[in-house]
C-alpha cells in the first residue's frame, strides 16, 4: 500500500468546541476529549454533511498521508500538522493536488498545460473534494437518461448522459471531472484504465437537490470507453472515479464575470457554470459570456437549451465553420469581431476566462485574446501571467 | 405528502412544519408578522437595513441545505420556522414519564409550565438584537459587522420559533403572549424584558463578544436542556436552533482570541514584556490583558445568576414532568428520574461555605451551571495558548462561582474572584481591580472606531484566520449603503 490517500481532519486552533459536527455526522466518525473534536480516519466516508454546520471552517481541512493520523494524535495536537512534502510533487500547497493517482494527474496537467504555467483555482472558488473514489474502490452510479444532443442531420453523435448516485456521497464542484472505466479488457488482457469526462451540472445535481450528474460525450470512431458510454442505457450500472481537478472551478463571487470560449463538447464545464449562476443569481446581468464555436447549429450540443437562456444573463456568440453560404467562421474570429466586449472584459479585474475543447482551438484563441489586449495597450503575455496566478484564467484542452 | 425537509416558500412565512395546511396557524402568523417587521425596522438604524449583508440563510434543515450564504438586505432576510426532523419513536427521556413515547401535543397538566419556559425563552431572542442594536455603526470591520448581523438576524428567527410554538399549540394565550414578546423591550422603564441581563445595554465591541462568549452560552445551555424535552416540537424547534447558536459561540470566542492576539502582537511590536504596563499598552490602542480579565469577570458572574438558585422545586418539577432535560440527557448513564440520587451544592453554614448533598432532583440548575462553567472553561484554555504563543506571561481565569452574584446563596455576601469571603470595605477596594470601571469603559469606547474598508480591522482588533464561507480576506462582506 504507497497509495497516498486523503485525510479529513479539523483545526484545533480554530475549532471552538461546539460540537455541532459531531451532531451532524451520521456514522459517528467524529469524537471528541477534553482537549479536542477528532475525525476517525477508518470511519469517515467524506459524506461532507459536518462541513456546513461548522460555524467556523476549522472542519474544512485536508492533508494527503501515506500513513491516516490516529485518534491519539489528533487528540494531543495544539495545532493542525503541515502537509508534509510526499514524494515528487505530491506535496506543496493543498489546493495544487488536482488528484492522487499519477495517471490522472498527468493527465489534467496535460489538459492544461495551455494556460502557459502553474494552474490556481479561483481566490472565492469553493474547496473541491478529490479522489474519493478509485480504481480499487469506485462508486457505482446508476444511467438515468442518455439523449442524442446533436441533431438528425449531424454526423457527429454528442450524448447527454445523467448519472445517479443513490446515496452515495459524491461531492462535485463545476469544472470537476470525473473517471469512466470501460468494462472489460484491454489487448493485454487488462482491466481498462478510467477515461476522463467534465462535469456539465452543476454542484446540486442535474435536477437541483438531487444526488445525480451529467456529462457530455462525443462519440469517437473506434473509442472503447465513448462506445461504451454512448451506448449506455437508462438503469445500467457504471464504476467511476474521482472526482478530480482542483483549478478549473467557479469563483463564488457573484460580481465575478466569465468569458468561457469552447468548442464541441468542451461546452461541459461552462454549462454548469452557467446553470450554477441561474440557481444561486439568476438575477445578474451581462456578467457571463460564451462564446461556442461548432460546425453547424446542429452539431452544437445544448443548441436547443441554450437559446432559451436569456442574453441578458448570458451572452451567446457562436461561430459555424460549415454552413451552407456562409464563410467560414471559429471563435476567435467571433473573439475578433466582438473586440470591445472582450476589451472591456480584459480590462476587468472581476473577469476569469476559461477555454476548453479541442487542443487545434488554444493557439487560435490564444492570438486573438492576445491581438484584443493589444489593441488597447495591454501586454498578453504579462496580463495572462497575472491572471493565472490570481486563479483568472483557464486553459483545459485536450 | 408534506415535504419536511426542505423548506416551503408557498405561504409568506418559509417553513418545514407545512403551514399552508394548517390556516389557523398560518392566519394568527400572518397577523403577527407586520409587528414583527416594523419592530426589526424600528431597531437597527436605516443604513444597515438598506445595506446588502453577505448572510447564511436555511434552505433546508438536512446538514446540506442550511446553509446557504448570499447577499441579503436584512429586512428581506426570509426568517421562518425551522424544526429539526422528527426521530421516529422519540420517547420522554426523563422524570416519571421516561420512556413513554414522546408528546406531539402540550399535555394539559404541563400547560402553563411549557408556556412560561417557552415565552422567557422566547423573550431573550429579540432582547440581544435591542442591546446590540447601536454596535453596527463601530464595527471594527466588514467581517466583523457581517457577524453581528447574522447573529442578530438569526436571534430574530428564534423570536419566530418560539412565537411559532406559542401559536400553533397555546391558542389565545399563546397569542397573547406572542404579541407581549414585541411589547417588552430592553431597558424599559413601563415593560423591561424579563431577565436582568438582557436590560442591559451592550455598549461596545468587545461586550458584544463578551456577552455571545458567556451569555449567548447560557443560552444555548437553556437551548440544550429544552432539545430533551418530551414535548417533541420544542425539542425539534430548539434542536435546529442549537445549530445556528453554535455561530454565536464562535463569535464570542473568536473576537475575545483575537482582541488578546491583537494586544499581545503590539506589546510584542513595542518591546512590552510587563502585560500590567496598563498606560503604555493602552497608548498603543489595544486593550490590555487585565482588562479583558476584568471584562471576563464581569460578563461570566451576569451569566451565572441567570441560572436562578442553585435549589429549585420549579426546576425539580419541570425534570420530573419531562418538559426540560439535563446537558446531553440522552449520553447520561443513570435511571434518568433521579429518585434517591444527590447532588454536590454550596452553602453556608456557621457562616463557612461547604459543599452539601442534596436531592439531585431539586439541584437540576446547578448541575446545568457545573456544565456551563466547563463548557466556559474551554475557550479560556484556548485564549491563554495564544498569549502563551506570543510569549507575554499573563494568563486569564475564570473567577469563582462565589465573586459577584446578586443571586443565589452567595448573593448578598463578599467575596474576592478566589471565592475567599472578605468585608466589605476590602470588596469595595477590590472592586476597582476586578470589575471593570467607568474609566476602562470610556477608553474601550474610545477605541470604538468604524473600520468599513473591505480586507480591513480597526487596530485593537486582529483579523481571523479563516473567513466565513471560506471567503477571502478582502472580501466585502457588507456592501454598505450610507445615505
Amino acid at each position: 500500500m504507497n497509495q497516498p490517500l486523503k485525510q479529513h481532519l479539523i483545526d484545533p486552533e480554530i475549532c471552538i468546541r461546539c460540537y455541532t459536527c459531531e451532531a451532524a455526522c451520521p456514522i459517528s466518525a467524529i469524537t471528541h476529549d477534553d482537549n479536542n473534536v477528532v475525525v476517525d480516519a477508518e470511519k469517515c466516508n467524506f459524506c461532507m454533511d459536518c462541513i456546513s454546520p461548522c460555524p467556523t471552517g476549522s472542519i474544512d481541512n485536508w492533508r494527503v498521508v501515506m500513513a491516516p493520523y490516529s485518534l491519539d494524535e489528533q487528540f494531543s495536537w495544539d495545532e493542525l500538522p503541515a502537509q508534509s512534502a510526499l514524494s515528487g510533487e505530491a506535496g506543496g500547497a493543498d489546493t495544487s493536488i488536482e488528484a492522487l493517482d499519477e495517471n490522472v494527474a498527468a493527465l489534467l496537467a496535460e489538459a492544461h498545460k495551455g494556460a502557459g504555467g502553474k494552474a490556481r483555482a479561483p481566490a472565492s472558488a469553493s474547496k473541491p473534494t478529490i479522489n474519493l473514489y478509485n480504481l480499487s474502490k469506485p462508486a457505482m452510479a446508476t444511467v438515468q437518461g442518455n439523449y442524442r444532443l446533436t441533431g438528425e442531420a449531424s454526423d457527429t453523435d454528442v450524448r447527454h448522459i445523467i448519472l445517479d448516485f443513490a446515496n452515495l456521497p459524491f461531492p462535485m464542484l463545476e469544472g470537476q471531472t470525473i473517471g469512466i472505466i470501460p468494462p472489460g479488457l484491454d489487448a493485454e488482457g487488462k482491466p481498462h484504465l478510467p477515461r476522463l469526462y467534465s462535469l456539465s451540472s452543476p454542484r446540486d445535481g442535474e435536477r437541483a437537490n438531487f444526488n445525480n450528474l451529467s456529462l457530455t460525450v462525443k462519440r469517437e470512431p473506434d473509442g472503447v470507453c465513448s462506445t461504451y458510454i454512448c451506448n449506455l442505457r437508462k438503469g445500467d450500472k457504471v464504476a467511476v472515479t474521482g472526482p478530480f481537478g482542483s483549478t478549473f472551478l467557479l469563483p463564488c463571487d457573484p460580481q465575478a464575470k466569465l468569458l468561457m470560449i469552447c468548442t464541441g463538447t468542451g461546452a461541459a464545464p461552462f454549462r454548469g457554470f452557467t446553470m450554477r449562476r441561474q440557481r444561486e443569481n439568476p438575477h445578474l446581468k451581462g456578467h457571463l459570456s460564451l462564446y461556442f464555436g461548432a460546425r453547424s447549429p446542429h452539431d452544437l450540443p445544448y443548441f436547443g437549451p441554450l437559446a432559451k437562456v436569456p442574453d441578458a444573463f448570458l451572452g451567446k456568440y457562436f461561430a459555424f465553420s460549415r454552413q451552407a453560404d456562409l464563410p467560414k467562421q471559429y471563435v476567435q474570429d467571433r473573439l475578433r469581431a466582438t473586440r470591445d466586449h472582450v476589451a472591456t472584459l480584459l480590462r476587468d479585474n472581476d473577469t476569469y476566462i476559461y477555454i476548453c475543447g479541442l487542443r487545434a482551438m488554444e493557439n487560435g484563441v490564444e492570438e486573438a485574446l492576445a491581438d484584443i489586449a493589444r489593441g488597447i495597450g495591454l501586454d498578453w503575455v504579462k496580463l495572462r501571467d497575472t491572471m493565472r496566478e490570481a486563479g483568472r484564467y483557464h486553459v483545459e484542452t485536450y | 405528502m408534506l415535504d419536511l425537509i426542505n423548506v416551503s416558500y408557498d405561504t409568506q412565512i418559509p417553513n418545514n412544519v407545512g403551514l399552508s395546511t394548517d390556516k389557523r396557524v398560518l392566519k394568527a402568523l400572518e397577523k403577527w408578522h407586520p409587528g414583527y417587521i416594523s419592530w426589526w425596522n424600528d431597531l437597527i438604524p436605516r443604513d444597515f437595513q438598506e445595506s446588502l449583508v453577505y448572510l447564511r440563510t436555511a434552505v433546508s434543515v438536512d446538514p446540506k441545505g442550511w446553509t446557504k450564504f448570499d447577499y441579503v438586505k436584512m429586512p428581506e432576510y426570509r426568517w421562518g420556522i425551522l424544526l429539526a426532523p422528527q426521530i421516529a419513536d422519540r420517547k420522554i427521556p426523563c422524570g416519571e414519564h421516561a420512556g413513554d413515547a414522546a408528546w406531539q401535543d402540550v399535555p394539559g397538566e404541563y400547560r402553563a409550565m411549557l408556556r412560561r419556559l417557552i415565552v422567557i425563552q422566547g423573550d431573550t431572542e429579540p432582547a440581544s438584537v435591542e442591546q446590540q442594536r447601536f454596535l453596527g455603526r463601530t464595527a471594527p470591520s466588514l467581517y466583523d459587522m457581517r457577524n453581528l448581523f447574522q447573529v442578530n438576524v438569526e436571534e430574530g428567527r428564534h423570536l419566530w420559533a418560539m412565537v411559532y410554538l406559542l401559536h400553533k399549540y397555546f391558542g389565545a394565550d399563546g397569542r397573547d403572549e406572542a404579541d407581549d414578546l414585541l411589547r417588552r423591550s430592553s431597558g424599559s422603564q413601563e415593560a423591561p424584558r424579563m431577565l436582568g441581563a438582557f436590560n442591559e445595554e451592550t455598549p461596545d465591541w468587545l461586550s458584544f463578544f463578551m456577552f455571545t462568549y458567556f451569555t449567548d452560552r447560557d443560552g444555548k445551555m437553556q437551548l440544550e436542556s429544552l432539545a430533551q424535552s418530551g414535548f417533541d416540537p420544542l425539542s425539534r424547534t430548539c434542536r435546529f436552533m442549537l445549530t445556528e447558536e453554535a455561530h454565536h459561540m464562535f463569535v464570542g470566542e473568536t473576537g475575545v482570541g483575537r482582541t488578546i492576539e491583537q494586544t499581545c502582537l503590539m506589546m510584542k511590536k513595542a518591546g512590552i514584556d510587563d502585560p500590567f504596563d496598563i498606560n503604555r499598552i493602552r497608548a498603543l490602542g489595544v486593550i490590555d490583558l487585565p482588562t479583558i480579565q476584568k471584562k471576563l469577570n464581569l460578563h461570566y458572574t451576569l451569566s451565572l445568576d441567570l441560572f436562578g438558585q442553585e435549589v429549585s422545586t420549579n426546576a425539580a418539577n419541570a425534570f420530573n414532568a419531562g418538559i426540560k432535560g439535563r446537558y446531553m440527557e440522552s449520553k447520561i448513564n443513570d435511571d434518568h428520574r433521579l429518585n434517591g440520587d444527590t447532588y454536590k451544592v454550596w452553602n453556608f453554614v456557621d457562616g463557612k461555605m461547604v459543599q452539601q448533598d442534596v436531592p439531585a432532583l431539586t439541584a437540576i440548575n446547578m448541575r446545568l451551571r457545573d456544565d456551563y462553567t466547563r463548557d466556559a472553561a474551554g475557550g479560556i484554555g484556548r485564549w491563554n495558548k495564544i498569549i502563551e504563543k506570543l510569549g507575554i506571561n499573563f494568563a486569564m481565569k475564570l473567577p469563582h462561582e462565589a465573586f459577584n452574584r446578586k443571586i443565589g446563596v452567595f448573593s448578598g455576601k463578599c467575596f474576592d474572584p478566589d471565592g475567599m469571603i472578605i468585608t466589605q470595605p476590602a470588596f469595595e477596594a477590590g472592586i476597582r481591580e476586578w470589575l471593570p470601571t467607568r474609566a476602562d469603559g470610556d477608553f474601550i469606547q474610545s477605541l470604538m472606531k468604524p473600520c468599513f474598508t473591505p480586507g480591513k480591522f480597526a487596530g485593537w482588533i486582529a483579523p481571523p484566520k479563516v473567513g466565513i464561507d471560506n471567503q477571502p480576506g478582502d472580501f466585502e462582506y457588507v456592501k454598505l449603503h450610507m445615505a
